[in-house]
């Protein structure tokens, strides 16, 4: 049957939810490279980005150690007196949630987030990925990145892409959730566009959708970030359901976090302009965004070593 | 900024009594000012450019040029008069018959190469003269203007040892002198448009900048000096209609190149009916941008705003009918005005502002006026509510829905921030509306499906039709329009043959 194949359905969705114009996506977000941000409104952007900041740390050698480091930089990322906020959270795997918890402690408004569901590649047995995101949030997080079952999308299987993320919605409970597309994998602007509208329809108001793990070569651009604002745009005007968004890895500069706001405000406006409902997944963004605003204070560049390193990675 | 801890829950109560959700444009991160401040290095008053010099005018008389964006005088410029337009002429004849008319190719191409990286070394206190001069936003100035003048010059360099292969199988020649008149539009540009083919093929040249903008044309003259361009090669005389209507039919002009409103194209074309001139006319324009329901429409929505209100819809080939489907009439009118809503209207100078100054007082009243027909015959306004200077000359990007075929604002150029849109169900109707106008400049296509376009280019009566794009522009591409819009073509190998005569 030809309405069954995987094309058709493809065709379908795309007809759905629309297509993107790589070439007029690309030039739309190069206009937000060319906004001059200066004074007081660099500071506040930096700030800003400060506190949207998912500090993460994903290695095979990470420890205690390592965590609980990661954890007091997150809740004091500089000297008080720069008046640099605390970041939204830290973003550390399954196995590492009960030791930021107990860095952190529960009295805190540092959040907890954990890259559960077999991150990054997610092939396990679904009960696997499910009792992994359980493990987590009986440990203590507040937040779990999940990622999607990319062969299921690209193979068009849709509903069971659909149904995976509904089943994490379940064993999360109340826990926030992030839906990783892994935008590298899926290659396309269309497709990008379409994964998030499925993933979407599944998750909860609150929740975030996120460009990828930070595990492949190509992570958060400019223009898969504005696929997915776009999207959320979209989804928000039509349901009136507002869903987050984490671009994650490749983000290192304060200049290029300042870059993705300009897109977030002139997207999604002023709603969006907080960490409930956007974050940076990164860790050496952290650091310069400090510097940037030593610079703004002191009018003067402080040499790297004068920022205490918490994490390296992403 | 409320933190984390503060947060209430959202989820739960059911969609229904909520209001409509709407997106929030508001305050709540207010970019500072962030002005240009390069030195446009201007001279307080700018005389006559003939054979070289700068010769002050026989008449004596000047005329201020004003700064759109604060109404104030920005210097004075020498007013032409018939006296100074044959003494321009006669210099252009002497060079044409003594130096640059007896330069080979490839002793002209190093001329031009020459004002190109001039124009490039000073491209930033241009981009400042200009935006000062015209109102345009200093990031298009910037990322635009300079650079694309600097490109035809280099396009047209390239050429110039070439020509034995712009007609095939043929030999060309110059014509000799050549006169042209510029709008005020893209003053820089539109003068790399006219003199850079000129020189190359060999011809000498008396150009006219608009009056309102003159001041970047005098500065180009600076450049022309200093790459050591054979005096008379090309002079610049400034002045209103009257020195324009000098200039267009003197009886030295072996061809005339004027780009302007069709008013006075027709003029123009009136007074030299029966003479011997080679004309080119690069008139005004009323384009269809047409959207399809397949079309991906937030890029289109981009394109429609690129379209029609990139330097102020101040453009001949401005999108300033959109034409859309109907089963996404609706939703592209809904994201329109969400976009409409992030432009930054202001001061030109500033790096982050998307719409300048209107270039004159009245081009503003003209731009009201049509805007107040609009509304009188029904069609519905929507202006984004920003906030506009005190001073100055602007207007708000303006967009009416409800258009009809007979309304004004479907058929007169407006030249300025204000779109007007119509609807169409099949793509017959689409090419029959699109067609139905006096113009035939430039239309845009947004369709994801390629034959579509491929047909629509055919049946479109228009010069450029530009598909799944709008505002593309390159040296090698030739401009120019169908019936009102004009005739010849600027650009491309199409616009080096009406420069020059086959032999």
């Amino acid at each position: 049957m030809i309405a069954k194949s995987p094309t058709a359905g493809f065709r379908r969705l795309f007809d759905e939810v629309g297509t993107v114009d790589a070439v007029g996506i690309e030039e739309r977000v190069a206009k937000f490279t060319t906004r001059s941000i200066k004074k007081a409104s660099k500071v506040q952007g930096l700030k800003l980005a400060v506190s949207m900041v998912d500090l993460t740390t994903l290695e095979g050698k990470d420890t205690p150690g390592k965590v609980a480091s990661l954890c007091q930089k997150a809740l004091a990322p500089h000297d008080a007196d720069l008046g640099a906020p605390q970041v939204a959270a830290v973003c550390v795997y399954p196995a590492m949630v009960r030791h930021a918890r107990k860095a952190l402690g529960s009295d805190t408004g540092v959040r907890i987030a954990s890259v559960a569901t077999a991150f990054p590649s997610g092939q396990a047995p679904l009960r696997t990925r499910l009792a992994e995101v359980k493990a987590a949030v009986a440990d203590g997080a507040d937040e779990i990145d999940m990622v999607i079952n990319r062969g299921a999308f690209l193979a068009g299987e849709f509903g069971a892409m659909q149904d995976e993320i509904a089943a994490v919605v379940e064993a999360c409970g109340d826990t926030a959730l992030k839906v990783i597309l892994e935008v590298s994998e899926l290659e396309t602007y269309d497709n990008i566009r379409a994964a998030s509208f499925l993933a979407m329809r599944v998750i909860r108001e609150g929740d975030f959708i996120k460009t990828s793990t930070g595990k492949t070569s190509l992570n958060a651009t400019l223009g898969n970030n504005q696929v997915m604002l776009e999207a959320i745009r979209d989804f928000y005007l039509d349901t009136g359901v507002a869903i987050g968004m984490k671009p994650a890895g490749g983000i290192r500069t304060a200049k290029q976090s300042l870059q993705f706001l300009i897109a977030v405000k002139e997207t999604l406006g002023d709603a969006w302009l907080t960490n409930e409902r956007y974050r940076f997944g990164a860790s050496s963004l952290l650091n310069d965004l400090l510097r940037q605003l030593e610079k703004e204070k002191t009018g003067a560049y402080q040499a790297p070593y004068y920022f205490s390193e918490a994490a390296e990675s992403y | 900024m409320p933190t984390l801890a503060e947060k209430k829950s959202t989820r739960g109560p059911a969609r229904t009594g909520r209001p409509a959700p709407e997106l929030i444009f508001g305050d709540l991160w207010v970019f500072d000012p962030a002005p240009e401040s390069a030195d446009p290095k201007l001279k307080p008053r700018y005389d006559l450019f003939i054979g070289g010099q700068f010769v002050a005018p026989k008449s004596g008389k000047y005329f201020a040029s004003i700064n759109p964006a604060n109404e104030q005088k920005l210097a004075e410029i020498a007013l032409a008069g018939r006296e100074d337009v044959d003494a321009a002429y006669a210099a252009a004849e002497r060079a044409f018959s003594t130096t640059w008319g007896r330069l080979p190719g490839r002793e002209r191409a190093k001329y031009l190469f020459r004002i190109a990286r001039l124009l490039q070394d000073r491209a930033r206190e241009f981009a400042v003269a200009e935006t000062l001069d015209g109102g345009k936003p200093i990031k298009e100035s910037r990322d635009f203007d300079v650079p694309m003048a600097a490109a035809h010059f280099f396009y047209h360099a390239g050429w110039a040892d070439k020509l034995d292969y712009v007609a095939p199988g043929r030999r060309v020649a110059p014509l000799g002198v050549v006169g042209q008149v510029i709008p005020w539009n893209f003053p820089l540009l539109m003068l790399a448009w006219k003199i850079a083919p000129a020189l190359a093929m060999g011809n000498t040249v008396v150009l006219k900048p608009a009056e309102t903008t003159s001041i970047t044309c005098l500065k180009l003259a600076e450049i022309l000096q200093d790459a050591g361009l054979p005096p008379g090669t090309v002079n610049f005389v400034t002045g209103a209609g009257e020195t324009g209507a000098a200039v267009m039919g003197h009886p030295t002009a072996a061809k005339v190149a004027f780009t302007g409103s069709t008013e006075v194209g027709k003029i123009i074309m009136r007074s030299l009916a029966g003479t011997e001139k080679k004309m080119t006319m690069e008139l005004g324009g009323k384009a269809a941008n047409i959207v399809f329901d397949d079309a991906p429409i937030d890029q289109a929505v981009e394109g429609i705003v690129n379209g029609i209100f990139f330097n102020q819809g101040h453009v001949c080939c401005a999108g300033s009918r959109l034409l859309v489907h109907e089963p996404v009439a609706d939703r592209v009118l809904a994201k329109l005005k969400n976009r409409l809503r992030v432009l930054r209207v202001g001061d030109p100078m500033d790096k982050n502002t998307d719409i300048g100054a209107i270039n004159s007082k009245e081009q503003l009243g003209k731009i009201a006026a049509l805007v107040e027909s609009g509304v009188q015959e029904g069609a519905e306004i929507f202006q984004p509510p920003c906030r506009l200077p005190t001073k100055g000359y602007y207007f708000r990007p303006t967009i009416f829905s409800g258009v009809s075929m007979s309304h004004r604002i479907a058929r007169e150029e407006i030249f300025g921030p204000v779109l007007s849109i119509l609807t169409f169900r099949t793509v017959e109707e689409a090419i029959e509306k699109a067609n139905n106008t006096a113009y035939g400049l430039s239309a845009g296509v947004w369709t994801d499906k390629g034959s579509r376009i491929l047909k629509m280019s055919v049946e479109l009566k228009a010069g450029v039709v530009w598909a799944n794009t709008y505002n593309k522009f390159d040296p090698a591409s030739p401009f120019g329009g169908y019936k009102e819009s004009g005739f010849g073509r600027e650009g491309g190998r199409q616009g080096l043959l009406d420069y020059c005569k086959l032999v």
